[in-house]
């Protein structure tokens, strides 16, 4: 396997506050990484920090580095506007726009410079179809995008990150304000997803974890305690602190 | 992914943009430059003791004299009635309308209470000329009712919205844990209202009032109307009186650019400017107080 | 409860919703007496006709030209300043002493008198500029009293719009301008045209400002440049009650009837916008 992206010492700071110490975490390309730990111990600051979206809060400040195909994005000469067209991300809370549904997946490649009307169509099209959710609202594609149901909404914000063409998605635990079914079909989607694209997802949910990802890392206080394949941390954990914390979490 | 065209592009709105709200920065300074550049001509004829503490307003007089006393006491009687008046009833309404009255009562009583605020002062100058004044003459059976008292009920009526909307809104504020708090250790509501609630709320009743103040001592047009227009120092409630504002209003039509006269209105200026900002700068301060209070808990 | 206790909290609560309508109603009552009063003046002529023989015949329609004229103005110079310094207070400001200085002065504008308003633009734009008394100085004087307003207005819009959608949108690969332009005005705009018609319809009513700046008691025609002085409203309301003698009461009550038409509709329609986007945001 190869790694997509690559933390190397990263710290995150906010104010005074340091929020990560010296992280080392690899991605796989075309797998998907799930980041645990209890509330405050780091994971979505670090998945903040994979594109750059913790800049948008005042005084934050990274030491180390991140690599994207082997590129620093921290890099002075690097444009984090251009940085998250490639590394998308889906929030906590589905943030569709107040608009319909399809301008919501169109306004992405609108902003990118596409005009062309079929060319949108055809975007749209397939973006929502990559996100299962075309069949649902391919006769509302006009109407509000605030009509959708919740899960219906975290769908169309994922296919709306989609039709930008990402190479990796960030996932702030997206299931997090789902009802069961809808956790289902975008765990589903997860799995489809992850043929095509590099995901990251950051989950309170322990079955969730074990469930849709190949690698997992285990962060307390800001550090990221073990790193391995999924299936290795369920298992077998090397720290007792993993497994006192998946074991609790379980049971 | 190399910053280019477009990073050059969003600076420069971003530059734009703050040029555009430094705008603000610079009328203020213009206005304080106006006003010193076109009134500093007439410290050179009347000191400044002289202007603020001179009982004499006589712009026509040979030779003219020009001690604005009369017109501050005009300003301050005025004000002063008006803020007993708005800031008594406008608290009074407020709590009302934030603790007691059901929501629909509230609702409807906002939006009147806007819809009065929206009323131009012009308008409350002329109610209060033509119908408002010859009601009181005749109630109090006055020679003219056009005086400081009348001037301070139009005045007051005008000021209350402020009062009532900002008081509201600090008194909606308090949170309710506090009430509930209160109300389970077995006041009554009034009790809880008037020993919690409205403490509480100080600072936002306090800013409201400023604010109401302020609001009072700029105006002109309604005093201009009502107030009676004499340039004397009032020694009771019912004589006429004159404010700085309805002096530089009626006189600056009559005056000729760069005189004597043109400049001691401008002076008047200065003198409104001052208070109206020292007032500002007491609300400013009370209210990043208690914000800052806020923002630790 | 005891039983004092209770009588006096129903006698006080009582007392305040007796002040309440006290204060209230008798306001309401002399706005209704002026819209009775004024309503036999406003016939077809009064509103279309220049007035003649020195204001005490004829109707008032330059003076209800003059007034929109001098809000057209005030909306040209008050919303451009006014969004913008919002935006950049909302969206680019950071925590520092050049913004504290600006919303400082945000604060002083809003509390500058009306009446120093006009001195200033006298100062400005009548001499220093040699705008002479014209509708421009007059609009220019009011698009700056009317700035702090539009600025705080513009900038609670702002400040309302969930940060969820600027995150969405950066995260999408959207610059920060592209975010503002596309998602965050778009969002903010039905309260912030609310908030702009609330202080422009401030601005219509305002006397003071124009009475050195711009507005003159009798021009029977309509104004053929900026350049050129014009009647208003207010300040022919406020000539017509104290300065012009002989001038017929109802007149003088139709005029006041139509400025405060004019001001309350405009409040009338703000209002509606922003009850109308309330409802939808509940649906």
């Amino acid at each position: 396997m190869e790694n997509k992206m690559e933390t190397r010492k990263l710290s995150v700071y906010y104010k005074n506050f340091q929020a990560l110490y010296s992280v080392d975490l690899p991605i796989q390309k075309n797998a998907v990484t799930a980041l645990i730990g209890p509330s405050g111990c780091g994971k979505s600051t670090f998945l903040r920090a994979l594109n750059r979206m913790n800049e948008v809060i005042e005084g934050t400040r990274v030491e180390g580095e991140v690599l994207l195909d082997g590129k620093n994005i921290y890099d002075p000469r690097v444009d984090p506007v251009a940085l998250r067209k490639k590394v998308g991300m889906v929030f906590q809370k589905p943030n569709p726009f107040p608009m319909s549904i399809f301008d919501n997946v169109a306004y992405g490649p609108r902003i990118h410079g596409i005009k062309k009307k079929t060319d949108l169509e055809q975007i749209v099209h397939k973006s929502l179809a990559a996100a299962a959710l075309w069949d649902e609202v391919k006769d509302r594609l006009y109407k509000s995008a605030l009509g959708l149901s919740g899960g219906q909404q975290q769908r169309l914000v994922i296919a709306r990150v989609l039709a930008v063409e990402p190479e990796v998605i960030l996932m702030d635990e997206p299931a997090s304000a789902l009802d069961p079914i809808s956790t289902a079909k975008l765990e589903d989607l997860i799995h489809q997803l992850k043929q095509n694209y590099t995901i990251v997802i950051v989950t309170h949910n322990m079955q969730q974890a074990a469930r849709v990802s190949d690698y997992t890392g285990f962060f307390l206080n800001g550090e990221l305690i073990e790193y391995n394949t999924t299936t290795a941390i369920f298992t077998a954990p090397r720290e007792k602190r993993t497994e006192d914390y998946i074991t609790g979490r379980f049971g | 992914m190399d910053k280019g065209l477009a990073g050059i592009y969003e600076n420069l709105v971003k530059y734009l943009l703050g040029i555009v709200a430094v705008t603000s920065v610079l009328i203020l300074l213009l206005i304080f430059y106006f006003l010193i550049r076109e009134g500093a001509g007439l410290f050179s004829h009347v000191s400044l003791p002289g202007f603020i503490f001179g009982t004499e307003w006589l712009p026509d007089a040979e030779p003219p004299r020009f001690g604005a006393l009369p017109l501050i006491t005009g300003s301050l009687v005025v004000t002063t009635g008006a803020g007993i008046i708005a800031i008594s009833i406008g608290i009074g309404i407020a709590v009302f309308l934030a603790e007691v009255a059901p929501r629909s009562v509230r609702e409807v009583a906002k939006a009147v209470i806007e819809l009065l605020a929206g009323i131009p002062s012009v308008v409350y100058g002329f109610l209060g000329l033509t119908v408002l004044a010859p009601l009181i003459k005749d109630m109090l059976n006055l020679p003219s009712a056009l005086c400081a008292f009348t001037a301070s009920i139009v005045l007051g009526i005008m000021a209350l919205p402020t009062v009532v909307s900002i008081s509201e809104d600090a008194l909606d504020a308090v949170p309710r844990e506090y009430r509930e708090a209160s109300l389970a250790l077995g006041a009554t509501k009034w009790e809880t209202t008037w020993r919690i609630v409205v403490p509480s709320a100080r600072s936002g009743l306090l800013a409201a009032s400023m604010l109401g103040l302020g609001r009072a001592i700029g105006e002109t047009m309604a005093v201009l109307m009502v107030a009676g227009n004499a340039t004397l120092i009032p020694h009771s409630i019912f004589d006429p009186v004159r404010t700085i504002t309805a002096d530089i209003a009626a006189e600056m039509g009559e005056t000729v650019h760069g005189g004597l006269h043109y400049q001691a209105l401008f002076g008047l200026g200065i003198v409104l400017f001052s208070i109206t900002f020292f007032i500002n700068m007491v609300t400013d301060i009370v209210f990043a107080r208690t914000s800052s209070k806020r923002g630790a808990s | 409860m005891p039983a004092a206790k209770r009588l006096k909290e129903q006698l006080g609560f009582s007392a305040l919703a007796v002040l309440t309508c006290l204060a209230i109603v008798p306001v309401l009552a002399i706005v209704g007496m002026l819209a009775w009063k004024g309503w036999p003046a406003l016939t077809w002529e009064f509103l279309t006709q220049p007035p003649r023989k020195f204001l005490t015949q004829g109707g008032i329609f330059p003076a209800i030209v003059g007034t929109l004229g001098l809000t057209t103005g005030t909306i040209l110079i008050a919303l451009p300043l006014g969004i913008g310094t919002a935006i950049y207070l909302v969206e680019y400001a950071g925590k520092n002493i050049f913004t504290r200085v600006i919303r400082l002065a945000i604060i002083n504008l809003a509390g500058v008198p009306s009446v120093v308003y006009g001195l200033f633009g006298l100062g400005l734009f009548v001499l220093t500029l040699k705008l002479g008394r014209s509708l421009a100085a007059g609009a220019l004087t009011l698009g700056f009293l009317t700035l702090p307003i539009i600025i705080s207005t513009a900038e609670e819009a702002l400040l309302a719009v969930p940060d969820d959608y600027r995150h969405a949108s950066l995260a999408l690969g959207a610059t920060k301008w592209q975010t503002i332009r596309r998602i965050v005005l778009p969002a903010a705009l039905p309260s912030m045209i609310t908030g702009a018609i609330l202080g422009i319809s401030r601005a219509a009513g305002e006397t003071a400002p124009i009475m050195f700046t711009a507005a003159a008691i009798y021009i029977p025609s309509l104004p053929s440049s900026v350049r050129d002085q014009v009647m208003a409203l207010p300040y022919h309301l406020y000539a017509v009650a104290t300065e012009v003698p002989n001038v017929p009461d109802h007149m003088a009550f139709g005029a006041a009837l139509v400025l405060l038409a004019i001001v309350s509709g405009m409040n009338l329609i703000a209002v509606a916008i922003r009850t109308r986007m309330r409802l939808k945001r509940m649906r």
